[in-house]
């Protein structure tokens, strides 16, 4: 195992119960994160990618619970099974949140609190996990605003969180994570419900404070161009798996799922000159009753029989692009007969 | 018909009243500000800006969900903001709308048969019941659905499936102009380019004209055939999609461009962006003279004063400073 | 032919070793693509699935129906009437053939309770079928129209709330005299008010809903979106609330007749049987406890009933 990496997570899953049966969310991911690095996870509604990082955090629902997996975050076993009981886990994370990992949400206001000042709810962190004074944390407090380009601190801090617009809520969320230097930072849709100029501030915010600060990012969005702007590594997931993974320019230039061709195919590059846009046929899979094989199976125009049957192996392209599809094995097979049938030409001429 | 164009709207203001309580004092927000534009038949025009521009509430005011405070909106060259009874009701097979929350569009507690049955009881089309069981099952087989679902309820449906239902109920009336309010912004990203795809196609069968509203100036861009860009309640920008997209003229236009994140590592990564300064200003405080003025890097003393829309080459723009760049 | 019914051959193996008629393509009959979920419940059967989870509220059910029943045959079938003296057995404790004894009368009181519970149960089911169909109209319109009608109507709806409803009660009596019908506009005069509001503010967030917005734009009429769309879509309150005006109104009208304004003797209702019992506590307890028991019991499993109901029909609370 790599020791540098700041979060390693290995065959994690995650199940819901519900009304209707078990929900498998997630079933069976592995992917590890570098000191520094922003991490896209991209994915439509129901493939995951936020109940993961949850079940990371220790952040589940009641009716959530891990499967199985593991969970290494900054050399430290945060997974479920490491601790003797659900409360010493509980008491861990809650240790390890807002203080070495932070979260930034998609709509603020379920995280701020209404009837407290921001100068309350972003010294709190501060607060409880440091040994700072009250004076000491409104001086951090105040910083950390100017950091995220909220204007004149010194009266803001004082307001409540109905006193500001989207944007500025989406800082101070952004400020309280960022409150004690945290390790890994992990933002849910930072910026869906927020207009495009809006967003473009908010992006530009976190690259700068990525860079300067050094730390990791894990950005989950379903936005193909936030992550093609953003991300330095990006994971496609869909219907509880992770398809594939691999740098920007591998996901963007040589995508190697069906899936992600056919995500690519379908949003629209205005920059391109009239193109029709192909998308993808079907809707979802049912969490419910997960296909057997890929989950991508029945809207994937190459499917093979054993789709349907069998999860494909996770076929490593390079060091950083891995991809799990049967067409891999299909071009291996081709790869072996061409060079079986090469060979045997060599040996009739021979 | 005139001559004219299909869809003509002019100076059309829409004014809401927020008061709060009987005894505080009023309290206006100017949705929409003095906006005129023009639709030919069979053609889709965009409507794009950020929240809260009013771009919703000017297609409602098309539909009469609103009333405009004043100015014309004239469809096929009946002025329809003052119909009422018979004319009325008429101007609702004419006219429809698709809105934006697929789960909150659908009655829950109907059918799919009887949602999309609706339109046809309240017009007293198809009569009988099998004329009109077999116009559903056509409905539905336009949109792409399979016609043996309709005993089953809304939630059964996936988004994407419950969109393909409201187009499909709008539909029923055989309307000539479709407003679509965000009608994919809800949507995942594979199943948007199955309903562009679908109301693409339906307007080529059909010759329907559509106002598509909407906050991704890109999807804009692509169904569209020209676009109007509109800043807190006025229309900033009108013209030809690729011109308005490829050679903006209007210096919010060209922020609002540059902001979109480009699906393209190399490109979006790169790209200078023109990141602009604060935010949008309340509707309720509107600044004086342009709009834009209070977060434009161009403005000036002359943007006190409100720009009039004036044409240059194919667009028309509301800006002093058209010819500088940002 | 690989047939993917029969695939445990190529769940254990290396993929290399996976035969190569597995890797054709699959047609389109075989996928599944557009996935719609089960055939799921109607709302009622959702509902009833539900309800029927809690024990409480399923027992109360059963016991009401029992009481309904009852109330309608015991008198029928009995030997005894409401009315019927017997001044040889007067005050008797339960045997077999007066199981709850007799009164001061003679009179046996479980035919007595069961013709009550014909007369409470009917009050508080007329009672609140009044409500529900006063509360939701008057309600549905203020939220519907709004504006100023709305503002008016509502402020009609304050004043009623605001006046007790004890001088209601005793007003309607001088005009109307004492009987069953100025027991039931006493109970409704002001009760519907509640049902009123709760519809009304479910019914304005409604109606800004796109569906309802969907029905305003293909030119359905006020009436239509008004039932069709707005009021169905507030079901689930409005049965919780009429299920619990039941009891409400049960209980005051036993109040009324305690306090001597209601159905005149030799009528009874639980309240007067109660009071008649009142003279007697001391020396035959008995005679009040019947009365007062079948109040406690139906008040008891309706209000279970109302509880389970809310439960079920509101998905948040599951």
């Amino acid at each position: 195992m790599d020791t540098t990496n700041l979060l390693e997570v290995s065959n994690l899953s995650v199940d819901f119960e519900t009304d209707q049966g078990l929900v498998h969310a997630v079933r069976d991911i592995s992917f590890s994160l570098k000191p520094g690095e922003i991490l896209g996870i991209v994915g439509e509604s129901g493939s995951g990618k936020s109940v993961s990082m949850y079940a990371i955090m220790g952040l589940l629902a009641a009716n959530g619970r891990i499967g199985g997996g593991k969970i290494t975050f900054d050399g430290d076993d945060i997974s479920r099974g490491a601790f003797p009981s659900e409360k010493a886990y509980l008491h861990h994370m809650n240790h390890i949140r807002g203080n070495k990992m932070a979260m930034v949400f998609q709509d603020p206001m379920t995280f701020l609190n209404p009837l407290q000042t921001i100068e309350r709810q972003i010294t709190e962190p501060l607060l409880n996990h440091t040994s700072m004074t009250r004076a000491q944390a409104h001086e951090r407090a105040l910083e950390l605003m100017v950091q995220v380009g909220i204007p004149s601190p010194e009266k803001r801090i004082h307001q409540y969180p109905h006193q500001f617009s989207g944007g500025m809520r989406q800082r101070i969320i952004i400020a309280i994570a960022l409150a004690n230097n945290p390790k890994l930072l992990i933002a849910d849709e930072p910026t869906t419900a927020l207009d495009v100029t809006i967003q473009a501030q908010i992006l530009e915010l976190i690259r700068d404070l990525t860079r300067k600060s050094g730390t990791s990012t894990i950005m989950i969005t379903h936005d193909l161009g936030v992550v093609a702007c953003l991300c330095d590594r990006i994971l496609i997931m869909y219907g509880g798996k992770i398809m594939e993974a691999g740098t920007d320019r591998e996901i963007f230039y040589s995508p190697n799922h069906p899936y992600t061709r056919g995500l690519l195919s379908c949003i629209n590059n205005p920059e391109a000159e009239e193109k029709e846009l192909v998308p993808i046929p079907g809707s979802p899979p049912d969490l419910l009753k997960p296909p057997m094989g890929c989950p991508f199976v029945d809207r994937c125009e190459q499917a093979m029989k054993i789709c349907k049957v069998r999860m494909p192996d996770i076929t490593h392209l390079s060091d950083t692009h891995s991809s799990s599809c049967w067409c891999n094995e299909v071009l291996r097979r081709q790869a072996v007969a061409q060079t079986a049938a090469e060979k045997n030409r060599e040996g009739g001429r021979a | 018909m005139n001559g004219g164009h299909y869809v003509e709207i002019s100076h059309l203001d829409v004014i809401y009243d927020v008061t709060k309580g009987v005894f505080s004092p009023k309290q206006l927000v100017h949705a929409v500000n003095d906006v005129s534009f023009t639709i030919e038949a069979g053609e889709t025009f965009g409507l794009v800006g950020e929240s809260g521009c009013g771009k919703s509430s000017l297609g409602r005011a098309i539909v009469g969900i609103n009333k405009p405070r004043s100015g014309d909106i004239r469809i096929n060259g009946q002025d329809v903001t003052h119909l009422h009874g018979r004319s009325l009701h008429d101007f609702r097979r004419e006219v429809q709308m698709i809105f934006q929350d697929p789960y909150a569009s659908l009655n829950p507690r109907m059918t799919i048969g009887e949602i999309l049955s609706e339109p046809m009881v309240i017009h007293g089309l198809h009569r009988s019941p099998g004329a009109r069981e077999e116009r559903v099952t056509e409905l539905l087989r336009t949109v792409g659905l399979k016609p043996d679902h309709v005993r089953r309820y809304p939630h059964e449906f996936s988004g994407g499936q419950r969109q393909r239902i409201s187009i499909a109920r709008t539909l029923a009336v055989n309307p000539r102009f479709i407003i679509c309010d965000e009608p994919i912004s809800a949507l995942d990203v594979s199943i948007q380019a199955q309903i562009i795809n679908l109301l693409k196609q339906i307007q080529k069968e059909r010759n329907i004209a559509y106002l598509f509203i909407a906050h991704d100036i890109g999807m804009v861009k692509h169904i569209s055939d020209r676009i109007g860009v509109m800043y807190l309640g006025h229309l900033v920008e009108v013209g030809d999609s690729s011109e308005v997209y490829f050679h903006p003229l209007h210096p919010y236009t060209k922020a609002l461009l540059s902001a979109i994140p480009i699906s393209d590592p190399d490109v979006g990564k790169s790209r200078k962006r023109i990141i602009l300064e604060g935010e949008i200003p309340s509707p309720l405080n509107p600044p004086a003279g342009c709009p834009f003025s209070t977060r434009c890097p161009l403005a000036d003393e002359a943007c006190r004063r409100m720009p009039k829309m004036q044409q240059f080459g194919s667009h028309q723009v509301a800006c002093h400073h058209v010819n500088q760049s940002v | 032919m690989a047939d993917i019914n029969k695939c445990e051959a190529v769940l254990g193996i290396p993929a290399s070793e996976i035969p190569e008629e597995w890797f054709e393509r699959l047609s389109d009959e075989e996928k599944d693509s557009e996935f719609v979920a089960m055939q799921s419940k109607t709302y009622f059967q959702d509902t009833w699935a539900q309800f029927k989870k809690n024990r409480l509220a399923l027992a109360s059910l059963v016991f009401l129906f029992i009481l309904i029943l009852a109330a309608i045959f015991v008198p029928m079938f009995s030997p005894y009437t409401y009315d019927g003296q017997d001044l040889m057995h007067r005050n008797a404790g339960s045997s077999w053939q007066h199981p709850f004894g007799t009164d001061k009368f003679g009179r046996d009181i479980f035919v007595r309770v069961m013709y009550g519970a014909r007369i409470s149960l009917s009050v508080g089911f007329a009672a609140a079928l009044l409500n529900l169909i006063i509360g939701v109209v008057y309600g549905g319109v203020c939220g519907y129209i709004g504006g100023r009608t709305d503002l008016i109507l509502m402020r009609i709806v304050d004043i009623l709330y605001s006046v007790p409803t004890l001088l209601y009660v005793i007003l309607i009596m001088l005009i109307f005299g004492s009987n069953i019908f100025s027991v039931l506009l006493a109970i409704c005069v002001s009760s519907w008010v509640g049902m009123a509001r709760q519809v009304r503010a479910q019914v304005l967030s409604l109606k800004e809903q796109e569906f309802a917005q969907a029905a305003f734009v293909l030119g359905a009429s006020r009436t239509r979106i008004l039932f069709k769309h707005l009021i169905i879509n507030c079901m689930g309150p409005i049965i919780v609330n009429t299920t619990l005006m039941v009891p409400e109104a049960i209980f005051t009208e036993a109040f009324l007749a305690f306090v001597g304004i209601g159905i005149s003797i030799p009528m009874a209702s639980w309240g007067t049987m109660a009071n008649d019992a009142r003279s007697l506590l001391m020396l035959y307890p008995m005679q009040m406890v019947w009365p007062v028991m079948a109040i406690s019991l139906t008040m008891l499993s309706l209000h279970f009933i109302g509880d389970g109901l809310s439960d079920a029909l509101d998905p948040r609370k599951r």
